[in-house]
């Protein structure tokens, strides 16, 4: 073992660039390769889309209020709900989990940056020129007289509406191609996480003694590759088919439509748990410091998750239950879909019993995780609902398969990330967030959640069809939808909320100091915001707790693991 | 935590830091044969499927030689590698010069069977599903071998300036994994293309 001695300048550099000029600053951000600055700027960038999408979704629920509305014309309709899928799904949640994982994972593992810091950025840039390029197609997809701009063909695209004659003009290229760049990005980035993961983990820290925000992440990365890269292949077969002349899902040239929405499905539905599996990571992460005590059946956790990531791979057809598979096909995927309760529901089981006779306190991250529990069981269980082919013959592609994915992916995942941010806001900001606006953000967000997901279930299973543009009155829809449209409200209040606190206490708030919440993981070791450098001194680890083992010497967990 | 001073130690994990370019380049061949996995179902799946002729009996000639090619540039740049290992430089740059020349004629095997294809069978991307699948499958096999030749001549170049000393046999290593990696997707779209699809 070879000892060297290096010095480092003092953490006094921040300070100094904080008063150089804005263009050289700005210079710093845009040719960064520090994995936490790269880390803010998608976390940032998400958070700007997620207000573009949001304001999508408001719009789409204006219309949707009472029947015979006409706020926007059937075309704008389509291409808002084409434009708030793809945009919330590909630029605000990927980054933001990408973006988390970034930041933290060297933190938790004790290392200076990513494997890979210059690929890291690249990835970046690749990501955020992909949203550019979904939303200037605003601008640049007029191309033909008559031809819509922005992309209407809804966020799975489903042949034949995207052959040449069904959508003129350029707006379906501008899905395809930033689909394509920002998804070589996020292969890019989960190349780096899981080389990250691998190689650069600090003395002592085995496998088995990674944070399970590490673990989890690690499983995220490598449902990535083998979900992103199928996605990939596709777009590419349909610019093929849109430029060239091919015929992949060309029905008259006897092609295929269906097998679009296999490869499309193939990406798609392990998207989901490439998104909710980070949210599981924070909710690991959270409700044990705020329950004052270690995760319960770390490895179980551990197994459950890869057993999601396994499973997850083999359940994607059923998404295309109302496409008439043969009836073998159809079993096969109601069973595996069903069989992903049973590693999910080990977790939640995990987490109560985390929480299970705990000193719970109640601050808002661990409000958000709380109530990302119930939700997601909520989720789960309207999932398994739907895994069955005969239940979803009736109510696929109706309200109820809206209300249930927006569950997963407002109520699980969204609620985790917002618990994410606001626990790791003071390591990453240096200051604390307010914590009357935060659990006002919370209130505020969970009534407009609950009003709006939990109502728009009824009209699905009253025979609303999703994508419609208007609806009769005297169906039995329309107090629904009108309740569905006040939740919009509250959980745009919520948001605003959340904005300005984080704003307010950037300037504002009280200094956070190093552990604000006498948390474990290595990230708490390390001045609030971290050094350029990370770690003066590269940590080394005898426990999944270290920080614990810091603070009680006398009680060390690496006796008891 | 906030002492001066640095404490930079061997990693004591089987996985070090480097092993990352290694790692790194096993997760892109990750990717990529999940790229090649769909477009080979598709291939596979519009099999006899054409509404209209030529069909691959008709026009597809097995190319032995340029797979033999191929597949004997994976020997050779392995040479090449453990010459690189063993400091012998200038046994490093023949094998390297003789891997890229393998590469670079396959390729033209590629080029020249795609031109009898349009020139003479007369098909084309758009003529039927085989067309396009083909085409497809193919091309972004030979655009695989293309990013490879790019990267060969890259080193090769290097190699002409005396640049690449045994200190580098990692990297290019890592760089002939790829290569082995294309050879292997080869290997595949060959028994697709030329042996089940005949």
């Amino acid at each position: 073992m070879s000892t060297e001695v290096i010095t480092l300048p003092g953490t006094q550099t921040t300070v100094e660039t904080s008063r150089r000029p804005l263009v050289d600053r700005l210079h710093e951000w845009v040719t960064t390769v520090d994995h936490k600055r790269l880390g803010l700027m998608y976390i940032v960038y998400a958070l700007m889309f997620l207000l573009i999408g949001g304001v999508e979704a408001t719009i789409m629920r204006i219309q949707l209020s009472a029947p015979h509305k006409d706020f926007v014309s059937p075309q704008v309709f389509n291409r808002m709900f084409t434009m708030h899928g793809t945009t919330m799904i590909f630029f605000v949640a990927m980054p933001l989990v990408f973006g988390l994982a970034n930041y933290l994972v060297p933190l938790m593992i004790g290392a200076r940056d990513m494997a890979f810091p210059r690929l890291n950025a690249f990835s970046f840039w690749l990501s955020a020129f992909g949203g550019i390029l979904l939303y200037f197609s605003l601008i640049g997809a007029n191309g033909l007289y008559g031809a819509g701009n922005a992309p209407d063909v809804g966020w799975f695209a489903y042949a034949p509406l995207t052959s040449h004659s069904f959508s003129v003009g350029h707006s379906t290229d501008f899905w395809i191609l930033s689909l394509l760049v920002s998804g070589f990005g996020s292969i890019g980035t989960a190349i780096n996480i899981i080389v990250t993961i691998l190689c650069l983990r600090c003395p002592g820290m085995k496998l088995g003694k990674m944070p399970l925000f590490v673990w989890l992440n690690l499983v995220m990365a490598g449902l990535v590759i083998l979900a992103v890269s199928p996605l990939s292949a596709a777009q590419i077969m349909l610019s093929i088919d849109r430029y060239l002349g091919g015929h992949f899902f060309d029905t008259q040239a006897g092609g295929s439509a269906v097998i679009w929405m296999h490869f499309f499905w193939v990406f798609g539905h392990p998207e989901v748990y490439v998104l909710v599996i980070p949210a599981f990571a924070v909710a690991s992460e959270i409700i044990p410091v705020f329950s004052r005590k270690a995760i319960f059946g770390y490895p179980v956790m551990v197994a459950a998750t890869v057993c999601i990531g396994f499973i997850g791979m083999s359940v994607w057809a059923h998404h295309m239950f109302t496409v008439g598979m043969s009836s073998n096909a159809n079993t096969f995927f109601v069973l595996s879909t069903m069989a992903v309760a049973v590693p999910t529901g080990i977790k939640i089981f995990n987490w109560l019993a985390t929480m299970w006779g705990g000193k719970i306190d109640f601050k808002t991250p661990m409000l958000f995780c709380a109530g990302f529990l119930f939700q997601f069981l909520a989720a789960g269980l309207t999932g398994i609902m739907l895994s069955a082919a005969p239940f979803d013959w009736q109510l696929g592609n109706s309200y109820f398969v809206v209300a249930h994915f927006h569950y997963v992916i407002v109520g699980g995942i969204l609620f985790c990330l917002f618990a994410a941010f606001y626990y790791w806001y003071p390591k990453m900001s240096g200051r604390m967030y307010n914590e009357t606006l935060g659990k006002l953000h919370f209130w505020l967000f969970l009534i407009g959640f609950h009003l709006t997901f939990d109502f728009m279930h009824i009209p699905g299973l009253l025979g609303m069809p999703r994508r419609i543009y208007t609806y009769e009155p005297g169906r039995g829809w329309d107090t629904w939808n009108l309740i569905v449209t006040i939740g919009v409200v509250f959980q745009a209040a919520g948001i605003l909320v959340f904005a300005a606190n984080l704003i307010w206490s950037y300037f504002r708030g009280r200094i956070a100091g190093n552990d604000p919440w006498d948390a474990w993981t290595l990230e708490w070791t390390t001045s609030s915001p971290p050094p350029e450098y990370n770690f003066a001194a590269i940590p080394s680890v005898k426990s999944r707790r270290p920080l614990w083992d810091l603070k009680h010497p006398e009680d060390p967990d690496w006796k008891y693991e | 935590m906030s002492a001066a001073t640095v404490t930079i130690r061997e990693p004591e994990l089987g996985w070090g830091p480097s092993a990352r370019g290694r790692l790194g380049m096993y997760c892109l061949i990750a990717a990529e044969a999940a790229i090649f996995t769909i477009f080979v179902v598709a291939y596979l799946f519009y099999l006899g499927k054409s509404l209209s002729g030529p069909t691959p009996r008709q026009v597809l000639h097995v190319p032995v030689f340029f797979t033999i090619c191929l597949l004997s540039s994976s020997i050779t740049i392995h040479l090449a590698v453990r010459c690189l290992r063993r400091a012998k430089t200038r046994a490093f740059a023949r094998w390297w010069f003789l891997t890229l020349f393998l590469g670079a004629t396959f390729l033209g095997g590629t080029a020249v069977e795609w031109r009898h294809l349009i020139d003479d069978e007369g098909l084309t991307i758009q003529t039927n599903l085989f067309g396009t699948t083909y085409y497809s499958l193919v091309g972004l096999h030979a655009f695989h071998v293309l990013m490879g030749l790019l990267a060969l001549c890259t080193v090769w170049l290097f190699a002409m300036f005396g640049k690449v000393k045994s200190d580098h046999a990692e990297r290019v290593d890592t760089l002939a994994l790829y290569w082995h990696f294309v050879d292997t997707v080869w290997v595949v779209v060959f028994l697709v293309v030329y042996v089940i699809g005949r």
